[in-house]
């Protein structure tokens, strides 16, 4: 009898919260799926004809869209590990008894509204603003030069956005290497740099990995940087689906663009995933 | 220190290859290595923050209108009463406020629960349950956003702090889920077991044993959730509908000028997040003493 | 072994088949149509007859739109004892109507007693939708006093049996004479390369539609679906050449504003309240190809809560004095044409900069329309829900893309 208890226990303490998930999460991606093989307009409704052209003039109308979105992901995870690693290493090796307070001056910016955030970013970076303004009086900056509605507003405002996302899963793993690996590395003549490479890089990749996935997914799906930052050319897939959900209305186009996107993420992902193990990600995760 | 000493009395014992002339070039450059990775560091943290600072300081702008972009004049005029004069922006701010407290004890309630199962037992459908965890975690906002306003719309729900509220759960739920499973993963399973060896009952064991070690990681994830749903923008803008919380009202306000007045909220904010977390890092170090 | 497989499988397949019977079974349904004129005549009588006066009104409008200080505003509640919750929500139609169109279709209240909407796709899909609620026409007597005969009888609702007009207004083009040193005449000036990255269009597909057929010298209001294509390809030629810095929904005077655009399309009455707030040195033409006219107009959207506060509201600004103030705080077309004179003697008894302001708006072209400003100015492309999809499939690729 006690053990039948001790045996549903589990089930039961997963029901409230896991049945949430299914009726709100699970539930509705199935809908989500369901609506993008819909024909129709919102005045009229939609209904179900199994039209999956949907999905090829999705693809053919904002294909480029969908490319931009991996590209700037991809170089704002770039930019995001050349600018994240060093700050990770030193806060871990060098830290000392200040890593917390470190760390914390790393997390302050959410402390602030995200859309605030990029918007303070938008004054900043104004065409004639505090930043351009006395650099074009100067002479230093021609007249026509702008940062905003460029690609790289764009890519600048999702690494700002994203960075701690990555130092965090970087820091932890670097974090567990025994420094005394490093030293041996260097009793036996290693360099710096080498005991670095051979050494510190290989430990940490768990951490990187893990960094990687929690940047990559949200930049590259990512719309509010694209609308405050960017220009006509800087359209990200976000802001599509955006615009077909919130303004023409068209849900099936934005289903599909929807499920598009995350299925091309979620296959990267799980790739990964199967790399290293649930376990250890949604461990990194959790800090 | 030890690490230091310990390298060079290595180093003075080991034979051959100028020992002296490996001293004097490793020093110097390790120094300079040190001294460029802090610089990075401070200019990063110094990067991070420069938004903060022009919120911070325009929110003592003396601007005409709502035009708040070009230094006028300095002034305290926006910490007082004028704070409530937009209506609407002081609406969307108790609105963020109830949804947030609703969604973190929603999310508390439920993802506390998940977490100790996901943490404590071994059960079959553990993988699944991880891997929606996983899933509902790392899928991007915009997909999360558009199923439910998808399913919302398809069942005729109407849209408003409700089915923001919901949503929020949703998405909050997994992030305490893992935060208290990370925690009860720590755990030590004999003090529980002592507690039952002394006749205590399971939901005994639970209120006076399990919870308060679990506490912390509750406490963690509670913030947690506090602070994702005050700031979420993307699934709360899908699934508003006319309601506004406060950062849809800055997202709608950049189209005809922010407001002074939005800066010192977002200032007030701040501030109020720096407190909380100072003081429950003061709380956590005298816990565990 | 073998056993749990099966069951697993099992679980596996019944889930799965489930989700695809939902997922077969899942639709979006239409909203229902409106009845015909003689049953929504009676029907509206008699909803009218169980309204009951109310203490509160919530007005939904565009920004820029009233007098800043809201003293119109003021006035309505010393007068009346009703208060007015005073919303600048809507930045444009599409947007609008997409966040209220689910909730009045679900059976919603979307919170507003009066929302303003522009004479063009949006507002006649929320009258063929049922939407929004008839007037009370006996309530009306302010406007049938004093609105000028060219906004009793509007082609987009005869009879006002729906709305009212709360502002006309024209879309032209706006430059700031810092960057732009010749003033721009023609609608080829916003295709101008030496502008390149500095131009603003707007992103309403409807705006943006008459102006790429402008561009190519076609009358809107008569155009074809072939020359729709023509025109959005010259606007996407205008994007692809790097002019466009983005397109914009009001957020055009913002940007303007701080220099970030140089030249843009713009609302004619933004122009000059933004000068006049913030001091700036705007200008605004329509270009001679042709500029944009249209209506905003007062409605009472479904399941309002407080319908007979609305039209005391509606009809409260039909009142000259009241009219008058509003026009000369927003600088746009106003349907009552007494205004003009009340106008000119508040300049004549006005000092300072005051007086030169009032002068200006008195005598403003853009607010007094000559005959040959009507004639060079178009309505929008007519859009019926037949060729909607059509229509928004041509252009809104070239606002999203």
């Amino acid at each position: 009898m006690k053990r039948w208890r001790a045996a549903v226990v589990p089930y039961l303490l997963i029901l409230p919260g896991g049945l949430w998930l299914v009726i709100f999460f699970a539930i509705p991606v199935i809908v989500l799926i369901s609506l993008s093989t819909q024909q129709g307009d919102i005045v009229n409704g939609f209904s179900q004809t199994f039209h999956f052209a949907n999905y090829a003039n999705a693809w053919d109308n904002y294909h480029d869209q969908f490319i931009r979105s991996l590209l700037y992901g991809g170089i704002a995870t770039i930019m995001c590990i050349l600018l994240g690693y060093p700050v990770a290493y030193w806060i871990a090796f060098r830290g000392g008894a200040r890593k917390s307070t470190y760390l914390f001056l790393l997390l302050l910016p959410f402390f602030v509204s995200f859309v605030l955030r990029t918007v303070s970013w938008q004054y900043f970076l104004s065409d004639n603003g505090i930043l351009l303004g006395p650099l074009k009086s100067a002479g230093i900056l021609p007249e026509n030069f702008r940062i905003l509605a460029t690609g790289t507003a764009v890519v600048g405002g999702l690494t700002y956005n994203y960075l701690p996302f990555m130092v965090l899963p970087i820091y932890v793993a670097l974090e567990r290497i025994d420094p005394r690996l490093v030293e041996a590395a260097q009793d036996l003549y290693a360099t710096r740099a080498a005991a670095f490479r051979r050494v510190v890089l290989p430990l940490s990749l768990p951490g990187l990995f893990a960094g990687v996935l929690l940047t990559f997914v949200p930049v590259a799906a990512d719309y509010v940087n694209a609308a405050i930052l960017g220009g006509t050319g800087n359209t990200m897939i976000g802001n599509i689906i955006q615009d077909e959900f919130l303004t023409v209305q068209d849900y099936p186009t934005g289903a599909a663009l929807s499920f598009m996107l995350m299925a091309i993420l979620l296959i990267g992902m799980f790739s990964y995933a199967r790399v290293l193990g649930t376990d250890e990600v949604l461990e990194v995760a959790a800090r | 220190m030890t690490v230091d000493t310990y390298s060079e009395r290595a180093r003075d014992s080991a034979p051959a290859a100028s020992p002296a002339a490996d001293r004097g070039r490793r020093r110097p450059r390790r120094r300079w290595g040190d001294r460029l990775l802090f610089a990075w560091t401070w200019l990063i943290i110094i990067w991070l923050a420069l938004p903060i600072a022009v919120m911070i300081i325009f929110s003592f702008n003396n601007p005409h209108g709502r035009f708040n972009f070009t230094w006028v004049g300095f002034t305290l005029k926006w910490y007082g009463p004028h704070l409530l004069d937009y209506p609407s922006l002081t609406t969307a701010m108790e609105n963020s406020l109830i949804v947030a407290f609703a969604a973190t004890v929603g999310s508390v309630v439920l993802g506390t629960l998940v977490g100790l199962a996901l943490g404590k037992y071994r059960f079959r459908g553990l993988g699944t349950a991880n891997l929606v965890q996983f899933a509902a975690i790392s899928a991007p906002d915009i997909v999360l956003a558009s199923s439910l306003l998808a399913f919302f719309v398809t069942l005729r729900v109407p849209l408003g702090l409700p089915t923001i509220i919901v949503a929020h759960i949703m998405f909050c739920l997994s992030f305490v889920a893992v935060t208290v499973r990370a925690r009860v993963l720590t755990l030590d399973r004999s003090l529980e077991e002592a507690a039952r060896d002394l006749g205590a009952g399971p939901w005994a064991t639970f209120r006076l044993v399990t919870l308060p070690l679990i506490f912390p990681g509750v406490l963690a994830g509670a913030l947690l959730a506090f602070a994702i749903s005050i700031d979420d923008f993307v699934v709360t803008s899908f699934v508003s509908g006319s309601t506004q919380t406060f950062p849809l009202w800055i997202w709608s306000a950049t189209r005809n000028g922010l407001p002074p007045q939005v800066d010192v909220l977002g200032t007030l904010i701040f501030v109020g997040g720096l407190l909380i977390a100072g003081g429950s890092a003061l709380f956590g170090r005298r816990g565990t003493r | 072994m073998t056993a749990r497989y099966s069951r697993r499988a099992a679980l596996q397949l019944g889930g799965l088949s489930a989700a695809a019977l939902t997922a077969a079974a899942c639709g979006v349904q239409g909203a229902a149509k409106q009845q015909s004129t003689a049953q929504a005549e009676s029907a509206a009588d008699k909803f009218w007859k169980a309204q009951k006066p109310t203490g509160t009104v919530t007005f939904a409008n565009w920004a820029l739109y009233i007098d800043p200080d809201h003293g119109t505003l003021k006035d309505f509640t010393a007068k009346t004892g009703i208060k007015v919750t005073y919303n600048e929500v809507i930045q444009d139609d599409s947007s609008f109507f997409a966040k209220i169109h689910p909730q009045l279709a679900s059976g919603q209240s979307t919170g507003y007693d009066i929302m303003v909407i522009t004479d063009g796709l949006e507002f006649s899909e929320l009258v063929a939708l049922g939407e929004v609620i008839p007037l009370d026409q006996s309530m009306l007597t302010n406007f049938h006093k004093n609105a000028g005969p060219a906004y009793q009888h509007r082609s987009f609702d005869p009879g006002n049996v729906y709305s009212v007009p709360w502002a006309s207004g024209s879309t032209g083009i706006a430059w700031n004479p810092k960057y732009v040193k010749t003033p721009p005449t023609s609608i080829n000036d916003l295709w101008n390369p030496a502008y390149a990255g500095h131009v603003g269009m707007m992103s309403d597909p409807q705006e943006i539609a008459n102006f790429g057929l402008f561009k190519i010298g076609v009358d809107p209001e008569n155009s074809t679906q072939k020359e729709w294509q023509a025109a959005a390809a010259a606007l996407k030629q205008q994007r692809s050449a790097g002019i466009v810095r983005q397109y914009y929904d009001q957020s055009y005077i913002n940007a303007l504003s701080k220099g970030d655009v140089w030249i843009t399309m713009a609302w004619s009455g933004d122009i000059f309240q933004q000068n006049l707030s913030a001091g700036t040195n705007l200008q605004f033409i329509v270009p001679k190809e042709g500029g944009t006219i249209w209506t905003d107009n007062m409605m009472i959207p479904k399941y309002a809560a407080n319908p007979v506060a609305a039209m005391q509201l509606i009809d409260w600004y039909y009142q000259p004095r009241m009219a008058a103030t509003l026009t000369e705080a927003i600088n746009y077309i106003t349907p009552v044409p007494a205004v003009q004179d009340i106008i000119k003697s508040d300049a004549a008894s006005a000092k300072g900069s005051d007086k030169a302001t009032l002068e200006a708006v008195a005598n403003s072209p853009l607010v007094w329309l000559s005959a040959a400003d009507y004639a060079r100015l178009k309505n929008y492309v007519p859009i019926t829900s037949k060729n909607r999809s059509t229509f928004y499939g041509i252009f809104q690729p070239v606002v999203a893309g």
